[in-house]
């Protein structure tokens, strides 16, 4: 082999060759974007006004972000809107899929297909779909929740009146987080699934000699086991819930809905540069959720490190 | 098997209606969409097809002009995954079978941008977009998003587990032109993941709406999901014509889903089993 590489049967620019159309869409449309973003975070500037009339402003920008309190408040609600979707994912996944992972023997691939369905359908389709089923006087959920109310015991919990979900405040961010739960439930249990069937058999069959339980069973072997997925899939929750954009952007029509309790921040800066033509300040806000996001990864990755003896 | 002893009627019962809950919502979409406003929004809503089909798409095809944003979504999809397969195999085989400078740091940075988020491109996006006098173009879509990232490493892994390098050495002994050996040999044995590749990029430029949102301008160029977009207005929206257009939008994913789901699910999922 290394004789005849020194022949050069190969001829050097191949690789060369190969990678370049890839090269250079990579470096103008992926890595020059970022470095520009970078540069225009320090610059103010108004696209009306051309490219030559842009001012280096040193962190005047961010400054202005940091003091702007629809900012914080974009902020808030997206944490919020993360947590409420992100939680209950992982929450309910992880049973689910080890409920099919052991139960079911036949149809599991029906089953999986239906929860996964969500995951690649357009978010446009489907946030218009919910618009119309959140509705407050005819829509399907609300109908559904009267009708629970009519269940003895646990109907008193459920609303009286009809709820208004998209135009009061406080509805605003459960009803979207649901829509998003809703969507990527499935890509989770696709996730979990995979890396239970991963661990090995025998490692029940020893422990159910010893005399356990189907819950210390979980608890003892296959929470341990998933920890690795539980890491990968809750990075993936983090990084894809602080990026919200589509959901709320639709169910409040681009705007943020009543009192911006929908607004994401992904949502303001798009706003920012979009609407208020200020490039410059949404710049450093995405640098500034940017580096949240990383933060945030880094916080997840540490508390995984953390628990547990060995890994 | 190992844990539960649940009987099998018990466990379908409850994952089977979790399965219809999950599904309901396309059951309504196609339900909605073959009913007038007024039908949607009563009481009790419709929950079995009704006949305002052709008239909703009447109502949609007067307001916007539909088939051609359907056109421009199914071109700039294809355009999209051509591409995206012929860009990525290349770097992929490349990446995967030979030596060239820079490569292990260059591989580095393409999977580290693949953990950027989208929204950090928005903004210079539409300003190189709009130097480039690309704003309302089709190619400003298709074109960057041939530098898929996930791509690249998809392409590099199946080169790396299923071309063993001795027949690329054989064919380069008979005589065979690197091209050659690219095009005749190494893109035919890559078609599974060909097919993953081009599935998931098919689908994501198919629901894609931060894309056009920035860079479509014009109603006549817009694709499916802003088109639809389009006609959600805070006072007068079509809800039945509505319902239509994103039933229409969403079949072509239903068909492509039926037909793949196992390929489609372990594809997306493989940057996380691996």
């Amino acid at each position: 082999m290394r004789l005849r590489s020194r022949f050069r049967l190969t001829p050097a620019w191949t690789p060369y060759v190969l990678i370049l159309p890839f090269l250079l869409l990579f470096l103008v449309f992926n890595l020059f974007p970022l470095l520009f973003s970078l540069f225009l975070a320090f610059h103010s500037w108004e696209p009306t006004s051309g490219l030559t009339a842009m001012q280096f402003v040193g962190f005047d920008n961010f400054g202005f972000a940091l003091g702007d309190e629809w900012f914080w408040k974009s902020l808030r609600n997206t944490l919020w809107m993360a947590l409420a979707s992100g939680v209950p994912q992982h929450l309910v996944a992880i049973p689910l899929a080890c409920f099919v992972h052991s139960a079911l023997r036949r149809g599991r691939d029906w089953v999986v297909g239906a929860f996964f369905l969500p995951y690649i359908t357009s978010t446009v389709a489907i946030a218009i779909l919910f618009s119309a089923l959140f509705s407050t006087d005819y829509g399907l959920i609300n109908l559904g929740l009267q009708g629970l109310r009519h269940l003895p015991l646990i109907g008193a919990a459920f609303p009286a009146e009809p709820v208004d979900w998209m135009g009061r405040p406080e509805y605003i961010k459960p009803a979207i987080s649901l829509v998003v739960f809703w969507r990527y439930l499935g890509f989770n249990m696709v996730l979990y699934l995979a890396a239970l069937q991963t661990i090995p058999g025998d490692l029940y069959e020893a422990a159910r000699l010893d005399g356990a339980g189907p819950l210390r069973q979980f608890w003892f072997i296959t929470l341990p086991s998933l920890k690795p997925m539980i890491f990968f899939a809750v990075t993936l929750s983090v990084i894809g819930g602080l990026q919200l954009f589509e959901e709320p952007f639709i169910l409040t029509g681009g705007r943020g809905g009543s009192d911006q309790a929908g607004m994401s921040t992904a949502i303001y800066l798009y706003r920012m540069a979009f609407d208020f033509n200020d490039f410059g300040a949404a710049s450093a806000m995405s640098w500034l959720l940017f580096f949240l996001v990383a933060a945030l990864t880094a916080l997840t990755n540490r508390a995984f490190r953390a628990r547990g003896p060995a890994s | 098997m190992h844990t539960h002893r649940l009987a099998p009627w018990a466990a379908y019962t409850v994952v089977g209606v979790g399965a219809l809950i999950m599904l309901a919502p396309f059951w309504f979409m196609f339900v909605f969409a073959t009913h007038s406003r007024t039908d949607i929004f009563s009481l009790p809503p419709p929950l079995v097809f009704g006949h305002d089909f052709a008239a909703n798409l009447g109502i949609l095809t007067s307001h916007l002009p539909f088939w051609r944003n359907l056109g421009i979504s199914l071109y700039v999809a294809l355009a999209s995954t051509a591409f995206t397969l012929l860009f990525c195999s290349m770097g992929g085989y490349a990446f995967a079978m030979f030596e060239f400078r820079f490569k292990d740091a260059l591989f580095a940075l393409v999977m580290g941008t693949m953990l950027v988020p989208s929204f950090m491109n928005m903004i210079p996006t539409f300003m190189i977009m709009d130097a480039l006098g690309w704003i309302d173009q089709p190619r400003a879509l298709f074109i960057p998003g041939a530098a898929n990232a996930f791509g690249i490493f998809l392409m590099r892994q199946f080169v790396g587990s299923s071309i063993p390098p001795e027949l690329v050495e054989a064919a380069r002994m008979d005589g065979c032109g690197e091209l050659g050996i690219y095009w005749r040999i190494v893109l035919p044995l890559l078609r599974p993941a060909l097919g993953t590749l081009g599935l998931i990029t098919f689908i994501a430029s198919w629901n894609n709406f931060i894309g056009p949102l920035i860079v479509m301008r014009s109603p006549e160029m817009y694709t499916l999901p802003l088109a639809l977009r389009a006609l959600q207005s805070p006072v007068d929206t079509e809800w039945g014509a509505l319902m239509t257009g994103s039933a229409i939008a969403t079949i072509p994913l239903l068909l492509l889903f039926l037909a793949s789901s196992r390929q489609l699910i372990s594809g997306l999922t493989t940057g996380a089993v691996k």
